[in-house]
């Protein structure tokens, strides 16, 4: 089950988060869940919808910069906010990564709202083995 | 990091403090805002200090505070010919920016009906992840929209044509190009055109302080006449669209800068030549977002127009209801600065800066030409706001560029955990201000104590002559997202 804190003296503007994970499944998941929570309160999203998604990038860390940028997309682009996720990442010559997401629409009415991310920025962006799994460090524009 | 104070208010860090420092780091600010800045302004505006091409110095505005890429408050001005363009230098939020408008309303018309006025801008304008505007345009609409700004907003019947000229830039930038722009980028933002956004972005009922005209004639000048008198301002930019915009070319610089030999301390600041191919095609874009965000100013102008009329029961034109100014602060933009004696045409990256043009400056409207440009700098949404003009100092010391707010000063998650949105709202409906949201988590993260003192910041633009204290305002109405 993957970890995260905030790192609330980075870019005090922005959303600064440390991710941790079992593994990169694991952190990938747990950074769009992460990232779902920063939008709304999953608990005011009706679970109705599931989506795959498939990407492929020249490396890992450009694989969470394109999954993270996805969510963000389908929330501008469908209204969709996805707080689970099952995700498959793969390295090889490219990074994979293929991704079953179960989410639902915002609804202005009962959804409660949070801060509306606009981008993942490269600032202090890493993604590197840890003891015990992977760790990533990502800050959002808010 | 050694920090040299070279005059009032001016901070120098020299080139010897980084290898790979092209120019000095410049910071303004008093002693006491200095001391406040957090560590990433100085990493920040030192890494930015290193970029090709970069002229004079790396500076940064007193509500400096750490960003990504440039810090929040950076301005740099690369030559055009030999120098770099970065979305990280301009924020994703391309043209964020401010617009005031006037009316000829006093706070006493106003206060029996302000409740009934803010739910109703609240109603129109919306706000808030996951919002639409109320304009459904085509792919080829949007197009058109990308190339021509705020003027066709005014060409479909949003607006007025005296708007354009209040405008930065007439709200057309001319060189926008949507070939340049992904289809991704058209998707995500198409339907957001009128809509506010979160975070810090707000539409605002204001109101003139009674001890608030400190120029009598420049207010004069912008319309302002008196104490007490009803302003309404907001403060967003080009939504999705743009957001997307930056996403796509930072993405882009960042695999291709190594092919031009560029090396950045920081990947936010990925960047390209810009003359190359990408440089050119992101700046192409980049015109189109600024566009966009124009547009985006003037539908929710048009809302304020129809609300406002609607809740008085008269014509907008007779409420007087006329933009005083619309000024970016998140661009770059090719202007003509000398450097050293020697006209040159420079990329002029401002983020989280306000163009502070001088009287006689190109582009100043001929209305202001004679006092300099409007300058519009938000506060936070409990201490109010300030409007300043344009110096002709702030020509040769900052490229035309001055303070956009009051800087933050606390983590979004610290501001949380001391207040309720919920407590906040109340407490700022006792002290007359009625706010509606659509976070109420949000309204917590904006508090006033999150912030510096904006009087400070205006203290110190004021007395570096970066730009004129003209007319202090108070918020009594408040919509955020």
């Amino acid at each position: 089950m993957g970890r995260h804190r905030f790192l609330e003296s980075v870019a005090v503007a922005d959303c600064a988060v440390e991710i941790e994970g079992d593994d990169l499944d694991d952190l990938f998941a747990t950074a769009a869940r992460v990232l779902a929570e920063v939008m709304v309160d999953p608990a005011t999203i009706r679970m109705s919808v599931e989506r795959s998604v498939e990407l492929t990038a020249s490396s890992l860390d450009l694989l969470l910069y394109d999954w993270l940028s996805e969510l963000i997309y389908m929330k501008d682009s469908e209204q969709l906010v996805f707080p689970v996720t099952e995700v498959r990442v793969s390295d090889g010559s490219a990074s994979r990564l293929t991704a079953r997401l179960a989410g639902g629409a915002i609804d202005r009415a009962t959804t409660e709202l949070r801060a509306d991310p606009k981008a993942v920025t490269f600032h202090q962006f890493v993604l590197e083995p840890c003891p015990g799994g992977w760790r990533a460090r990502v800050v959002i524009d808010i | 990091m050694k920090t040299v104070p070279v005059a009032d208010c001016v901070w120098e860090i020299p080139p010897s403090e980084k290898p790979g420092m092209l120019v000095p780091a410049r910071i303004y600010a008093s002693e006491a805002l200095l001391a406040r800045m957090d560590e990433g302004v100085f990493e920040q505006v030192t890494n930015v200090a290193c970029l090709p091409g970069i002229v004079r110095a790396s500076l940064c505005m007193p509500d400096g505070h750490w960003g990504y890429g440039f810090p929040i408050g950076g301005v740099a001005a690369f030559r055009a010919d030999t120098g770099v363009i970065s979305p990280g230098g301009i924020g994703f939020d391309i043209n964020c920016g401010m617009r005031v408008l006037r009316t000829s309303l006093t706070e006493a018309e106003v206060r029996p009906k302000l409740t009934a006025l803010v739910d109703a801008l609240f109603a129109a304008v919306p706000s808030g992840v996951g919002s639409k505007g109320f304009v459904h345009l085509s792919g080829d609409e949007f197009g058109e929209v990308m190339r021509e700004g705020a003027r066709w907003c005014v060409r479909r019947g949003f607006g007025w044509p005296e708007d354009l000229d209040a405008t930065e830039g007439g709200g057309c930038l001319p060189g926008a190009d949507p070939a340049q722009v992904s289809q991704r980028a058209v998707t995500r933002g198409r339907d957001q055109l009128g809509t506010l956004g979160s975070g810090n972005h707000y539409l605002e009922i204001q109101v003139v302080r009674p001890d608030g005209i400190h120029d009598p004639r420049v207010a004069r000048v912008f319309g302002i006449e008196q104490p007490g008198q009803i302003l309404v301002m907001l403060h967003c930019g080009s939504r999705g669209f743009g957001h997307q915009i930056g996403t796509d070319y930072l993405r882009t610089f960042d695999q291709v800068m190594r092919g031009y030999g560029i090396v950045v301390r920081d990947r936010e600041l990925a960047c390209a030549p810009f003359r190359s191919p990408e440089g050119q095609a992101y700046f192409a874009a980049m015109l189109a977002a600024a566009n966009s965000a124009f547009a985006n100013r003037q539908l929710i102008t048009h809302r304020v127009r129809e609300v406002m009329g609607r809740v008085f029961g008269r014509d907008p034109r007779d409420l007087g209801l006329g933009v005083i100014y619309d000024v970016c602060h998140n661009t770059a933009k090719l202007e003509h600065h000398p450097v050293d004696g020697e006209p040159l045409e420079l990329v002029v990256h401002r983020k989280g800066a306000t163009r502070a043009f001088g009287p006689g400056a190109p582009d100043v409207p001929a209305a202001y030409r004679e006092v300099g440009q409007p300058v519009i700098i938000g506060g936070s949404m409990e201490t109010g706001s300030a409007l300043l003009v344009g110096t002709a100092h702030a020509m040769v010391e900052t490229f035309g560029s001055t303070a956009h707010g009051a800087g933050r000063t606390m983590s979004r998650a610290r501001a949380k955990r001391q207040v309720w949105g919920e407590t906040l709202i109340k407490e700022m409906g006792e002290r007359g201000i009625v706010v509606r949201a659509a976070s109420k988590s949000g309204v917590a993260e904006e508090a006033g104590f999150a912030y510096k003192d904006l009087g400070e910041v205006v203290d110190v633009v004021h007395r570096l002559d970066i730009s004129r204290r003209v007319v202090s305002l108070t918020p009594i109405g408040n919509i955020k997202g």
